[in-house]
């Protein structure tokens, strides 16, 4: 998790995960364009290193070219680590509630 | 007839376990009804055979096995069969390969999904479903637990 931290905690490296989110499959020179005032290739190419070994993104071989595909998996691991825990609560409060005002145990229920 | 796009997913996920327990979690329903919601995946996995997502009596998913070679590679057409906005369109394409790790203990596993019409709802609903789905499986490959709302 500590790669996935390091490859967001970059702004060229967040824009190049946004083209990918819009449009998938680029390839490496494709990817360049957007940011040619600003980057050079071996820069992009340095970053998508990081994002691939992060596993940010997914890279597919298709003929000579290698198209590069956003992965939010990880992105996803963050979110079920620590949003899902708030999400229990405000689930828990709610069957507090509906036991409450139904005078059914559905905890009891949940946990069987 | 709709006209294909090449937008495709393509989504990995690395998970501590072998090749013969994941194709086991993805090819049987006493597996699949414990990490993917509650679903059910009915199939002899022989290719041309139907393979169906059911959820209580209610067939979510029928699609057809295009390649089932164990341990390695599973293929199915997929198309939605509840009545949705994304029901109306033609079956999709879902690639699964399995990979061990050279020199670890861990399996890549590399989902394709293509096949989608162009302004396909069908690819907006799936692009957000693939990744809790490979979550939830990877939790409980590596934990024998469920993600939910256990404590």
């Amino acid at each position: 998790m500590d790669a996935v931290f390091k490859a967001l905690a970059d702004e060229s490296r967040r824009s190049i995960l946004d083209h990918l989110y819009t449009q998938g499959g680029k390839t490496l020179g494709e990817l360049c364009e957007p940011f040619a005032q600003i980057m050079s290739r071996q820069a992009v190419m340095k970053h998508l290193r990081i994002l691939e070994d992060a596993h940010l993104i997914t890279t597919v071989w298709s003929g000579r070219e290698k198209k590069h595909y956003l992965n939010p998996v990880p992105i996803h691991a963050i979110e079920t680590r620590w949003i899902r825990k708030f999400e229990k609560q405000r689930i828990d409060a709610l069957s507090a509630l509906k036991s409450a005002l139904e005078g059914t145990d559905t905890k009891g229920k949940k946990n069987a | 007839m709709p006209k294909f796009t090449d937008q495709k997913f393509v989504y990995t996920t690395y998970i501590k376990t072998t090749p013969e327990k994941l194709w086991a979690a993805l090819t049987s329903a006493e597996f699949t009804r414990q990490y993917l919601f509650g679903i059910d995946v009915v199939s002899d996995w022989k290719v041309g055979s139907t393979m169906k997502f059911v959820k209580g009596n209610e067939t979510w998913v029928l699609g057809k096995v295009l390649a089932a070679n164990p341990y390695t590679l599973l293929s199915y057409t997929f198309h939605e069969e509840r009545t949705t906005e994304s029901s109306i369109e033609p079956p999709t394409k879902v690639t699964l390969e399995i990979e061990p790790e050279a020199g670890t203990e861990t399996v890549r596993l590399i989902v394709t999904h293509t096949d989608f019409i162009e302004n396909s709802k069908h690819y907006q609903n799936i692009s957000g479903g693939w990744p809790a789905v490979l979550s939830s499986l990877k939790t409980f490959l590596e934990t024998g637990r469920i993600l939910g709302f256990e404590s």
